[in-house]
């Protein structure tokens, strides 16, 4: 059984949602025009938010650093557009609270173009001063949690780290970004790759991709010089393949033990967005200023691939996308298994947005919640076999401390559970409620 | 032109569904078992029909009475009543007393399910658990067989259906004993075909084991059903009927007889597979499965009653929590095996 299992690649559980990429899959990623207004949360990685060094008045150009990492797990920030900081105070995020972040009204007469700077020599830097560089650049996993990059570089003494492996899944419905980027830019993506690689001091390269892009699988493969030490491994079409440590399970075999991290397995894995990103501050000297952000879903008049200054108001991105349809319901910030959902049409895209989807009536349509039949779909979609049932039961009966024993902890809130249970039930989102209550009730375990 | 933003819902992710509900699950099973509703029909005409109705009715009346006022409406949409009503009347022997059907129906749901909480709380399997109480209160009745129906076509009701309430039963001229009791008392064995196609006497559903195996598949196929009950129920029974026909096989029944007999597929298929009632884990599931196999043998070779099908799940129904338990599955990156 496990023989045959090894055989299969792939992660046991998950779910099979529609794809929905069909949208945009064949739109060519395009630049959206620089707007007026924009905002930079200061915190919109995971981790200590960056502190500001420009003041409010100030004159900022494009790329020109505006806030440093405020501790060690925190990034840079820079301007994405020239022109001059409006204010320093708090704006309302994606979630609807307030938060602190830089405004910057962009100079309508410059020409917002980065200024050419020369190619880092990347190779003479130490690992540390690598570190660092890929902190200062602002660099963030593009993927969606925005989890800082240079934070997994930074490998322990007696760990060593034999595989780079990129994400290519995009196993979210709808998106495309990945894909696109695969298509349009796989110089960038093997060129990252290697920088990594190298700095990583990795054996190999692989580059695990979804079989619905057989495209972008051609197209990666056809860059890769004969004897370079990348492969590509095509993965089935499952969600949450792009999950991290599912993704290991399926590139291979190995399961990351509970509470570890991928580099205790000897696997660095990068999402393709945060790879490019790489070689675009490596190579070109272009910090994170700007990334792709899929623009879909039934209420977006022109779906469209778009590069986004970060920062540029979600009104301007949907107005160039023709507007909203009549019957605009909901907007979602990434994808529509894990995404977030958009509080207003003033909040900035962010580092980690990949999408910004529309939804109307007929997804947000509110399904009569029946009582759990203990039918099991959840424990046959988990795929980190968890009993979301149980889990979702003793979170609607406030008994959050029982949870633990469930390893309420080890759920990564990919949503397969809510999304197979016929009953309708929110269960990722109770079970988000009990680890909440946990967390803030007293120190969570360091 | 301005255009007012429009207001945006917060509902949280996921958005998409898989897209079966818990009511098109009830009615999956509803369908599955309609070829064995209408084989019941064909072969025991009107009694069939009028038997199942009032079971139907016995259950709703249950569901729609004990409901909230405001929710009356709703209780009846999830199809579950409708669905233990036709369960419980697949059960019953074709003679039974109308007004016993709907008794049956109406405690059913009343003490299987209203009492427990609802739909999805209850420990006991609710069909079941009515028949149980039939079986206690109306021995008699509820163990006197029919043939089906040879003459008189489809408009024969037996006189039986027509008793009313607390009168004396008038036992029926008719009767005669299932193939599970005729192994039983007379060891007397019936023919395989007969049993698979329905030309045996038993109650209303478990005489065509091929139609309810077809349901079965169907259910399988719509992922409705966890296939690892009624796999390990049957070859529980096949294995244990094996070993028993190693030391006698003249007295015991052969595995072939021990699966298309009695109420085994009705019951391993449909009551043992309510997922309210039995384990969620996939260890659990072959656990009760095999515990269901071990009992009705059991009860079916070595206790006083012909068939066993039924005490053996209500049994392990009772062991689910248990089950459920103690077997949890293994957690991604926890080591052990799945």
């Amino acid at each position: 059984m496990r023989a045959f299992r090894r055989l299969r690649r792939n992660f046991e559980h998950g779910v099979h949602p529609a794809h929905f990429k069909d949208q945009t899959a064949d739109l060519p990623i395009q630049r959206v025009p620089f707007g007026k207004d924009y905002v930079m949360p200061l915190g919109q990685h995971i981790g200590v938010p960056a502190q500001a060094v420009v003041a409010a008045g100030e004159r900022v150009t494009r790329g020109q650093l505006i806030a440093e990492p405020g501790g060690f797990v925190s990034t840079g920030l820079h301007s994405p557009v020239t022109g001059r900081v409006r204010e320093i105070g708090d704006f309302r995020g994606v979630d609807g609270r307030f938060a602190p972040a830089i405004a910057i009204e962009a100079d309508a007469f410059a020409t917002q173009q980065v200024d050419a700077r020369d190619r880092i020599d990347w190779e003479a830097l130490s690992l540390e001063e690598f570190i660092k560089a890929v902190q200062m650049a602002g660099i963030v996993g593009m993927g969606g949690a925005a989890f800082p990059a240079h934070v997994k570089l930074s490998v322990p003494d007696g760990i060593t780290i034999r595989h780079l492996l990129i994400n290519g899944a995009e196993c979210e419905p709808y998106l495309t970004t990945d894909h696109r980027l695969m298509l349009e830019r796989p110089e960038a993506l093997l060129e990252g790759a290697e920088i990594m690689r190298q700095k990583l001091g990795a054996e190999e390269t692989v580059i695990g991709i979804e079989a619905n892009k057989p495209d972008a699988i051609e197209i990666v493969q056809q860059h890769i010089a004969p004897g370079d030490p990348v492969r590509i491994v095509p993965l089935k079409v499952k969600y949450p393949q792009g999950a991290e440590k599912m993704m290991i399970k399926s590139v291979f075999d190995v399961e990351v033990p509970a509470g570890q991290l991928p580099r205790d397995v000897g696997v660095n894995v990068n999402n393709v967005g945060t790879i490019v990103a790489i070689a675009d501050y490596f190579l070109r000297g272009m910090p994170l200023i700007e990334r792709v952000v899929t623009v879909a879903g039934p209420g977006v008049t022109y779906p469209a691939n778009l590069i986004v200054p970060l920062g540029t108001p979600v009104r301007d991105v949907v107005k160039f996308c023709g507007g909203l349809k009549p019957g605009t319901r909901e907007m979602i910030m990434g994808g529509p298994m894990m995404g977030r959902p958009i509080a207003s049409l003033d909040v900035p895209i962010l580092k980690g947005c990949s999408g910004v989807l529309v939804f109307t009536e007929a997804e947000t349509a509110r399904r009569k919640e029946y009582p759990c039949i203990s039918c099991g779909r959840c424990l046959e979609a988990c795929p980190y076999f968890l009993n979301p049932s149980r889990l979702a039961r003793l979170s609607k009966a406030r008994m959050f401390d029982e949870m633990k024993a469930y390893n309420v902890f080890d759920c990564v809130e990919c949503g397969c559970c809510t999304f197979a249970c016929p009953s309708n039930i929110p269960i990722v989102q109770l079970i988000r409620t009990a680890k909440d209550d946990l967390a803030h009730r007293k120190e969570p375990d360091a | 032109m301005k255009q007012r933003d429009p207001d945006l819902l917060l509902f949280h992710a996921p958005l998409l569904r898989q897209g079966m509900t818990t009511p098109k699950a009830m009615r999956d099973v509803l369908l599955a078992l309609a070829p064995a509703t209408l084989a019941s029909m064909w072969f025991f005409g009107l009694s069939a029909v009028l038997i199942l109705a009032s079971c139907i009715g016995g259950a709703v009346a249950a569901e729609w009475l004990f409901a909230d006022r405001q929710a009356r409406a709703e209780s009846l949409r999830d199809a579950s009543g409708i669905l233990t009503g036709l369960l419980l009347g697949l059960t019953l022997p074709p003679g039974l007393p109308l007004w016993m059907a709907f008794l049956g129906g109406f405690v059913g749901i009343a003490l299987g399910k209203v009492i427990w909480g609802g739909l999805g709380q209850n420990l006991f399997n609710p069909a079941l658990l009515g028949r149980a109480f039939l079986l206690a209160t109306f021995p008699i009745a509820m163990t006197t067989w029919v043939p089906a129906v040879t003459d008189g076509g489809f408009l024969q009701v037996y006189p039986g259906n027509l008793a009313l309430p607390f009168m004396q039963v008038q036992i029926d001229a008719m009767s005669s004993a299932t193939p599970l009791g005729l192994m039983k008392f007379e060891q007397e064995v019936t023919p395989l075909a007969n049993l698979m196609f329905g030309k045996t006497t038993g109650s209303l559903g478990e005489t065509s084991g091929l139609l309810l195996l077809l349901g079965g598949v169907f259910l399988w196929l719509r992922r409705d059903l966890d296939w690892r009950i009624p796999v390990s129920i049957l070859l529980t029974v096949v294995v244990f009927s094996a070993i028993l026909g190693l030391f006698d096989a003249d007295r015991f029944p052969t595995p072939l007889f021990s699966v298309f007999s009695g109420g085994l597929l009705l019951g391993a298929i449909y009551m043992a597979t309510d997922p309210v009632t039995s384990p969620v884990t996939p260890k659990g599931a072959w656990i009760f499965g095999i515990g269901t196999g071990v009992l009705v043998m059991l009860i079916r070779v070595f206790g006083g009653l012909p068939e066993g099908v039924m005490y053996a799940i209500l049994l392990m129904n009772a062991a689910t929590p248990l089950i459920d338990r103690y077997t949890q599955p293994r957690v991604f990156g926890r080591g052990g095996d799945s």
